[in-house]
């Protein structure tokens, strides 16, 4: 068992390391983060000498080199932009990309599995075709999409809802909190329905197929034969057994929840790590965005190794494999 | 008696109440504020919002002319001398008094490596403090327009740069993070109660400013908002007073709007086309050998081939001024002298053949898509208008870092038709004549820097070098349009026009529209 999660450890590493060589590789395409450093009547000597301080000119492995070095420190260097270290803006947004995620997954969990387990028992009612419908609209339509119609509906014409931003935030040692404050919790609104609406089909989805599938089963028949309420056989049984792979599921996607709010950031000027990321793209803010890709590996490692662990945990025939692997 | 002696207390404390009631105004615009030090980033928006907080020794007015800022007056002994006289009994936001030792560190601050503004002050131009409210700066040659970018060249406090490790500004290869990037002390009219870069920023008035408060504000409340759609969204839906810019598609739906209006009004900068002239054979052209465009018949016909006016009713929405100069006609007073060439297609097309193109020929063009209002559709226009006289455009329109990296000296000019904007930044002609119209031959010289395609004419540069130098306004003047009228013969470039300033405004706040788009709180009043 030790084994096997020092290996995984070990190519997670080496996951991590690919990621940040591809990275540096690719910004030598985005552009030159000169000209986003000074003005454009800046004259040319001075640009040179700002590349020279700045290390571009060097080859990409010696910058990538470098950059470990001093990440090895928790160094992640000075953004070019906003001359700040980039460990305190990424610090600084993180509470609110993560806020963020986690009410997105709480509702695509809270509304995803009522309408999965509704539709799986009321098969061809009115409603379920209603809800079935949504989920189709829920997976097709692109997130920047739902946002800007959320917002036309709700903030432009209706004015329930803030159409932009965080509301008022609360500071509770490091973390910053939006969820204490009624403006900030009326601001998380539509962008967490925009960032999970996506996983709520999902999840609604995959809760219907298992519970078709449970409700065939000769226990479940077997506790209709007994005279069980509907409702014991249902929700006692049946659902209980579908919740093992939803649970699977929803973790994993969490990783990308986090990875992916970025465009929903972006539609609603959410001042997370995303945004800051976008904004960093277009002015080849280069400190950022290293940072930035090499937290999201690290994020997306770390899940799958606790899953791969957790599995391990779990599952007694995986754990013997191990043992003679 | 006493009631009554309540009631007018009452009454007068509530009269003197009356302007602190709260008027609260929220701004959001495309572009962020990033760092505070003043001499960091040369770039219209941030000069505006830190223009709020700190103050030049000049000042620009609403018609963009020049007024006494921290300078209460001046003048030129000799031509080679400037003598400032300072305004007495200003104070720095942190109550230190502002005076000529500010202005002497300023200026070493400023031309300081990491800063981007050195060329706001000449090199070997000497600051000598005359005494605490005088200061002398001597100058190697004459140069009327030495003051001409001093409004957004802050004075900082040289005490409190000092005590807080703020001395030289913060390069961009900085390891340590810049006190005077998240904090500021100015002599202007707001000050920054806090700021979180990219976030929030808010900005309260200066209750020790030295002038007459033209705002009734109690509160600046500015975040960035890079979506278009978001920042429509947030003026429509009445969070935010002012938006700035309003993309042109939604400028009707704004007007239509109960809440908000959108301010129009031409912008400072030109919008040009302009051609590869130096190198012997085209990057990107099917034409082998020889340089189409060294002919000026060939930029003729390009020129009279442009439908200007189509432009601007379809691709700007009547929102652009089409411009026959290289520089804005609030920027040059003759600039009426000077009129288009009316399109003309068939004469395009004769041009061409007389140049030995009757078929026409492929070319590359470069174009930014995210830079100037709606660029990547005039490149696509152009490319339509230009195949009526057989030329093959292949448009490469991409982001902005891209563009500039390919296009600019740091990348070798790699390009052979390419699309760009220009605002002086010194408000003046020369700044046009040497940086985009000078020839690019001499390597030790910053001349035609940002002329991507070399256009030379000796002659102009002869004239820009006499321009520099003239103090005489008038002859002067005479000179800049003498070699505004070189290049405008030479078909040097194509330039298109002025792009409209779009601001969307909430119908209770009224402000002052400046030219070149600075956002000016100081100028704003809410009801």
């Amino acid at each position: 068992m030790l084994a096997f999660i020092l290996r995984r450890i070990a190519q997670s590493v080496v996951v991590l390391l690919t990621v940040g060589l591809i990275a540096f590789a690719l910004f030598r395409l985005v552009g030159d983060p000169i000209n986003q450093i000074v003005s454009l009547d800046t004259p040319q000597e001075q640009r040179l000498k700002i590349r020279a301080e700045l290390g571009l000119d060097d080859p990409v492995i010696v910058q990538f080199g470098r950059y470990l070095a001093r990440a090895a420190h928790f160094d992640f260097g000075i953004s070019y932009q906003f001359r700040q270290p980039v460990s305190t803006l990424i610090g600084e947004r993180m509470p609110a990309t993560l806020e963020l995620s986690l009410v997105a997954a709480l509702f695509s969990l809270v509304v995803g599995i009522p309408m999965g387990v509704y539709t799986a028992l009321r098969r061809g009612s009115a409603l379920s075709s209603a809800f079935m419908a949504l989920s189709l609209a829920g997976v097709s339509l692109p997130t920047f999409l739902i946002a800007i119609l959320l917002r036309y509906v709700f903030s432009v014409q209706l004015g329930w809802l803030p159409s932009f931003g965080r509301g008022a935030v609360v500071q509770l040692g490091f973390w910053s909190t939006g969820l204490l404050t009624p403006s900030g919790l009326k601001a998380i609104i539509l962008p967490s329905i925009t960032l999970g609406l996506f996983q709520m089909t999902l999840i609604m989805r995959l809760v219907r197929a298992e519970m078709l599938e449970v409700l065939r089963t000769d226990y479940i028949k077997f506790a209709r034969a007994r005279g069980l309420s509907d409702r014991a056989i249902h929700f006692g049984h049946a659902l209980k057994n579908t919740l093992v792979p939803v649970i699977t599921i929803a973790g994993l996607q969490l990783g990308s929840l986090i990875a992916f709010a970025l465009i929903t950031e972006y539609v609603f000027q959410w001042p997370g790590m995303g945004a800051l990321f976008l904004g960093a793209v277009q002015n080849v803010d280069i400190p950022i965005m290293a940072a930035y890709l090499m937290l999201i590996a690290f994020i997306f490692v770390m899940v799958n190794l606790v899953v791969d662990i957790l599995y391990a945990v779990v599952d007694p025939r995986l754990r013997a494999h191990f043992q003679t692997a | 008696m006493f009631r009554k002696t309540v009631i007018l207390a009452a009454t007068a404390l509530a009269l003197t109440m009356a302007p602190a009631f709260a008027k609260t105004l929220r701004y959001a615009n495309q572009g962020d504020l990033k760092s505070l030090d003043p001499y960091t980033l040369n770039e219209t928006t941030t000069n505006a919002h830190l223009g709020n907080v700190y103050e030049g020794l000049t000042k620009r007015g609403k018609d963009l002319a020049i007024q006494p800022g921290l300078a209460e007056r001046w003048e030129t002994p000799e031509p080679t001398r400037w003598r400032f006289y300072l305004r007495k009994g200003v104070k720095f936001q942190n109550g230190e008094d502002f005076t000529a030792d500010d202005v002497l560190f300023s200026a070493d601050r400023v031309r300081a490596q990491g800063s981007n503004f050195q060329t706001r002050v000449p090199k070997d131009a000497k600051f000598v403090k005359v005494d605490d409210y005088t200061v002398d700066v001597v100058l190697s040659s004459p140069n009327p327009i030495l003051n001409s970018q001093w409004d957004t060249w802050y004075i900082m406090s040289k005490k409190w740069a000092e005590a807080n490790n703020a001395v030289a500004p913060t390069p961009a290869a900085a390891t340590t993070p810049s006190y005077a990037a998240l904090n500021a002390n100015g002599t202007g009219p707001f000050k920054i109660e806090s700021h979180q870069a990219g976030v929030k920023t808010v900005f309260k008035p200066n209750p020790g400013w030295w002038g007459k408060p033209e705002h009734n504000l109690t509160e600046v409340i500015f975040t960035p908002i890079n979506s278009d759609a978001t920042r429509v969204a947030a003026l429509l839906s009445g969070e935010v007073d002012i938006i700035e810019p309003v993309p042109l598609q939604d400028i009707q739906r704004v007007n239509a709007s109960a809440n908000a209006q959108v301010l129009t009004g031409p912008e400072l900068r030109t919008i040009f086309l302009g051609f590869d002239q130096t190198r012997d054979e085209l990057l990107e052209s099917n034409v082998k050998g020889k340089n189409p465009f060294k002919d000026p018949r060939v930029r003729e016909a390009f020129y009279k081939a442009i439908d200007i006016e189509a432009i601007k009713t379809r691709v700007m929405r009547g929102l652009s001024t089409p411009s026959a100069l290289m520089i804005a006609p609030e920027l040059f007073v003759y600039s009426k002298d000077f009129v288009r060439p009316k399109l003309d297609v068939d004469g395009a097309k004769k041009l061409l053949a007389d140049a030995g193109y009757p078929n026409g020929f492929e070319v590359g063009m470069d174009c930014p898509n995210d830079r100037y209002v709606n660029d990547g559709a005039i490149c696509q226009a152009a490319v339509g208008m230009l195949a009526r006289i057989g030329v093959k455009v292949n448009l490469n329109a991409q982001p902005k870092a891209q563009f500039f990296a390919k296009v600019l000296k740091s990348g070798d000019y790699k390009t052979s038709f390419y699309l760009l904007g220009w605002t002086p930044g010194t408000f003046d002609s020369h700044n046009v004549l040497f940086d985009i119209m000078g020839c690019r031959d001499n390597p030790n010289s910053n001349r035609g820097e940002s002329n991507l395609g070399n256009y030379c004419n000796k002659k102009l540069d002869a004239l820009t070098d006499q321009i520099l130098v003239e103090t005489d306004v008038e002859k002067r003047n005479q000179m800049i349009k003498e070699a505004f009228k070189i290049g405008f013969d030479d078909y040097g470039y194509i330039p298109l026009h002025q792009q409209s300033l779009a601001w969307g405004v909430a119908k209770n706040v009224k402000v002052a529209q400046r030219a070149d788009n600075s956002v000016l709180l100081y100028w704003i009043t809410k009801d």
